[in-house]
């Protein structure tokens, strides 16, 4: 089962500079474990512990066919074979 | 240093002083490796703040599949700080997520949503660390 994953710039240096990777995964957390198995450090990249349980960091943004995934489960959202999957990382900043 | 052309310039001021006093942001898009900052896009501040932005993040999807579709990347990554000065927060470096853009801070503290001069300065931010660089405006990008 391949899940079609786009890597985003910043996080090329985990893939040897692939611009999208393939993965598996029934949801996005088991597929980012299998991201990790291929390659490592990636997924401290993508989600936190926040007291204890392991949540999607704030300023990733991941998309499962063009929705971002907090709308549909965050970690637990459903995959299936074909899915294509997008990480992009906020735009965000500002003074404070 | 960043090469930007006069227009392109105009309109990233205008959209700094139009959304003064909440911060304004969005990025020109160019083609791969170009560093040319060729297509200036206007993008909403989703935190509608006068401390933060934040790009919506459908609109943020949108925009990268239109970038991708076209091989073009960000080449300039902007946004206003409306009370301060035109460089990086520490919230600007810790999420500085493309390295190789210019992230361009312009001020508004001096005079708003008034005609007036501007500070706009250009920044590389990699690995945390900010390097200023000039900023060349020309009437219109050459051709190389």
């Amino acid at each position: 089962m391949a899940i079609e994953v786009r890597i985003p710039t910043i996080l090329r240096t985990y893939t040897d500079g692939e611009k999208a990777v393939d993965g598996a995964g029934d949801t996005l957390r088991a597929l980012i474990d299998d991201l990790e198995g291929n390659h490592p450090g990636i997924k401290d990249r993508l989600v936190e512990d926040k007291n204890g349980s392991i949540e999607l960091r704030r300023f990733v943004n991941v998309y499962i066919n063009d929705e971002d995934v907090r709308f549909i489960g965050s970690l637990d959202a459903q995959l299936s074979d074909g899915d294509q999957v997008v990480v992009l990382p906020a735009v965000a900043g500002g003074a404070r | 240093m960043l090469t930007i052309d006069q227009a392109t310039y105009d309109a990233i001021v205008a959209h700094a002083k139009r959304d003064h006093p909440d911060e304004a942001c969005g990025i020109v898009a160019g083609p791969e490796g170009s560093d040319r900052p060729e297509r200036h896009v206007a993008m909403v501040n989703a935190a509608g703040s006068p401390t933060f932005y934040e790009f919506d993040s459908t609109e943020l999807l949108a925009l990268y599949k239109e970038m991708w579709k076209r091989d073009e990347e960000a080449v300039v990554v902007y946004h206003s700080h409306t009370a301060t000065e035109a460089y990086p927060s520490v919230t600007d470096i810790g999420l500085a997520s493309e390295p190789h853009a210019h992230y361009v801070l312009v001020s508004t503290r001096e005079h708003g949503n008034n005609e007036g001069p501007v500070e706009f300065r250009s920044y590389k931010i990699v690995d945390g660390v900010v390097t200023e660089e000039e900023v060349t405006v020309v009437p219109e990008l050459t051709n190389s």
